[in-house]
């Protein structure tokens, strides 16, 4: 093992390339994700890394190239954020259906208009149902770990399916935090060389994304897409166990936080987790049982584990750093859809929609969602609840003023 | 240059495509793909765009004796930069024998090279990407029902563009000039080919495949479903159309032009337009002389820069007047 170093998250984004040994990166700037490709270009043209690096004209393009080398035999990684996923979307559908082994770091970016920089995951999750497997980190560590382990599963040949691993932009991409790293050997025993059982090469002739006719045949390859990244949940398993085994950490795809005797729970992803942990520890300290479920791997959506986690619970409550407009938060719907047959499923299940374009919420906004688990009658049902604190919205109104907006809001 | 294809006698042999494909009868693009592949052998992987060869493969079924690669309407070049840097970084990391190269050829039709894919072919060709880029050209949407595409020419009717009373030529827009676009990139190799022509364009292949970098083919591809005339005609609309000096057969080598068939005298455009059901309405059920006139214009105003910047002997244009008169 080597010594533990101060990293960003983009650092780190990159050294899990870099450890990976991948062959081909192409690229395209979008912050906050930029610091990733300018650090791989950097060691590539050093020559401390061998792999292609390419600055393609777009995303659309980038994950195009991405896909096609993937299937040419190459281990591809890339990264973007925000726009640049949606401006790239269609291909996401194409890669997953091509069966293209690959990693994409999203570097989550709240989604235009207005335009902004700072996070939140409509940009990630809006690539939920595509085939890409999800991952996401709660710190600089986790996006090193979950790179390495999101080739380990997409190139298993049981399940063949590109991934994402998710980090907060500012949060965790300009974060320094100490990142432990692997050595070759390490890596080695990990994550075996990556083949395409089919790949291009010359007398071989191979065809890819070839139409179909018929619903039957479509309808064929999306369900053995479905069955393939189900499968990975097992995968992901077995490939994390391997992972403690030669560093010691432990990943999980849903993890438990003070859950023993928890009686209100809280549902969380991404770098907001390390704030709503602190949260619980102070409301432990004050005799309250409270506890957190940390969602690491959303596709495939661990609705098993979920359930285990939050039976018995009196009241859970899902913070939803994104909003599904006219409906609310999205990992909220998915965590009611997988307790709905559950007998001991939680009386009250709330849904709290906060962060959005990287807002701040603080421990005491935590303590305070948990405050309304203690008190069931508050909670408004199936609405989502809306953090937003009386000091924002002063700035706001301030704003509006100051933007000649007049009268009510 | 010394040349394998002097004549129609060293037309190779081999076949990539197997006949029994589901395209039109008679579509000039599959005539152009057959003969380009003869030219480049087997190993080759096909990258394509949505467009109507999209069609030649549908599962289980491939009529090609090589690797096709369904890209997504915009962005064929980077599908082919990803095949081609995935196979030079194998190779170079000792992970892919050298033996084992492809040759990558981007095929799509006008709507993604003239519009859609534009940015991504630019892209490419200002990489240096190695590649072939064959577009075979029926100047609209032909796949999705003849819609009108940056290909369109002047007064060419399509679904979007219809001749009616308010607008009587039906497309008054002009054809885009993507040989020009793609030389202002200053790629290696650039043609235009036509299927009637096959020896100039076995030629051009063989020249293009001495150059790495981007080669780049723009060939008419005369349509019977879409331009409206007997599949059996091909041929003949394709060589009409250099012949009347409308699709004019050149290569640029690093960005130095030269026309490969300078028509000595120009039959008149309409000969080719009156073949053509996309361009009825210009003489039924009137007579629209200032649209076919216009057109002919273009055409001479062309050829005579042509020969005065390459120096051909006289190009003899059409003379309106003369034949307004006759
Ligand atoms: S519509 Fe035209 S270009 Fe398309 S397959 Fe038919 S003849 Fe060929």
């Amino acid at each position: 093992m080597r010594d533990v170093e101060m990293m960003t998250g983009n650092t780190a984004a990159a050294w899990a390339a870099r450890l990976a040994d991948v062959d081909y990166i192409p690229a395209y700037p979008i912050t906050p994700q930029t610091e990733i490709i300018e650090t791989l270009a950097k060691w590539i043209n050093e020559g401390v890394m061998k792999a292609k690096l390419v600055q393609l004209e777009s995303e659309h393009s980038m994950l195009t190239a991405a896909g096609t080398a993937s299937l040419a035999g190459a281990r591809v990684f890339t990264s973007t954020s925000s726009q640049g996923l949606l401006y790239g979307f269609e291909m996401l559908y194409n890669i997953a259906g091509w069966r293209a082994p690959m990693v994409l770091v999203n570097v989550s970016r709240a989604v235009a208009a207005p335009i902004t920089l700072e996070p939140d995951h409509n940009d990630v999750l809006s690539a939920r149902d595509s085939g890409f497997m999800q991952f996401h980190a709660e710190r600089c560590q986790d996006v090193l770990d979950l790179v390495l382990m999101a080739y380990r599963v997409s190139e298993d040949r049981r399940v063949m399916l590109p991934s994402i691993v998710n980090m907060d932009g500012f949060y965790l991409s300009f974060t320094r935090e100490p990142v432990g790293l692997l050595d070759k050997e390490e890596v080695a025993e990990f994550l075996p060389p990556y083949s395409h059982p089919q790949a291009f090469k010359a007398r071989r002739h191979v065809v890819k994304g070839p139409a179909v006719i018929g619903g039957h045949l479509y309808t064929f390859f999306k369900h053995n897409i479905h069955e393939s990244i189900t499968r990975a949940a097992q995968v992901f398993d077995e490939a994390a166990e391997k992972f403690q085994s030669i560093t010691g950490r432990k990943l999980e795809a849903v993890e438990g936080f003070l859950l023993d005797d928890a009686e209100y729970v809280l549902v969380i992803t991404n770098s907001f987790t390390t704030t709503a942990k602190r949260a619980v520890v102070k409301l432990r300290e004050k005799g309250v049982p409270a506890g957190l479920a940390k969602v690491v791997m959303l596709r495939p959506f661990p609705a098993k584990i979920i359930v285990e986690k939050l039976k018995n619970r009196k009241a859970v409550a899902v913070f939803d750093q994104n909003i599904s407009q006219g409906f609310g938060g999205i990992i909220y719907s998915e965590t009611a859809a997988a307790l709905y047959h559950v007998k001991n499923r939680p009386e009250t299940l709330l849904s709290v929609v906060g962060g959005l374009g990287g807002k701040f919420t603080t421990l005491e906004e935590f303590e305070y969602v948990f405050s309304l688990l203690a008190n069931p009658d508050k909670v408004g049902a199936g609405k989502p609840l809306f953090l937003f604190r009386k000091d924002e919205l002063r700035d706001v109104e301030r704003a509006m003023k100051l933007a000649g907006v007049e009268g009510e809001m | 240059m010394e040349t394998r294809f002097k004549t129609l006698r060293e037309f190779p042999l081999d076949e990539y495509l197997s006949p029994g494909a589901t395209m039109c009868a008679g579509c000039g693009g599959m005539i152009v793909l057959r003969i380009f592949h003869k030219a480049l052998g087997g190993n080759v992987v096909i990258v394509n765009a949505a467009g109507c060869l999209t069609l030649l493969q549908v599962y289980p079924y491939t009529p090609l004796k090589s690797s096709w690669m369904y890209t997504a309407f915009a962005s064929a070049p980077a599908g082919a930069q990803g095949i081609r840097d995935a196979l030079d970084i194998l190779m170079e990391k000792g992970k892919l024998p050298q033996g084992e190269d492809l040759k990558v050829v981007v095929l799509t039709g006008d709507g993604a090279a003239y519009d859609i894919g534009l940015q991504s072919s630019s892209g490419a060709i200002e990489r240096g990407l190695d590649f072939y880029y064959l577009v075979y050209d029926n100047e609209a949407y032909g796949n999705t029902g003849f819609q009108r595409s940056g290909a369109t020419p002047f007064g060419s009717s399509t679904t979007t563009t219809p001749p009616t009373n308010l607008n009587p030529a039906g497309y008054s827009g002009m054809k885009k000039d993507l040989f020009e676009i793609w030389r202002s990139h200053n790629p290696p190799y650039l043609a235009t080919i036509a299927p009637s022509h096959v020896v100039d364009m076995l030629r051009k292949i063989e020249t293009a495949s001495g150059f790495r970098g981007p080669k780049l083919f723009i060939s008419l591809s005369p349509c019977p479903t879409g331009w409206g005339f007997d599949p059996s005609e091909t041929i003949k609309l394709s060589r009409l159309a250099v012949e009347c000096g409308v699709w004019p057969l050149k290569e640029a080598v690093y960005g130095k032009v030269r026309h490969t068939v300078v028509p000595k005298v120009l039959k008149p455009v309409e000969e080719y337009l009156r073949r053509q059901n996309r361009y009825a309405h210009l003489f039924t059920p009137t007579r629209q002389e200032e649209a076919i006139n216009f057109i002919q214009e273009k055409v001479n105003e062309y050829w005579l820069k042509v020969s005065a910047t390459e120096g051909h002997e006289v190009i003899k244009p059409i003379n309106l007047a003369e034949k307004q008169t006759e």
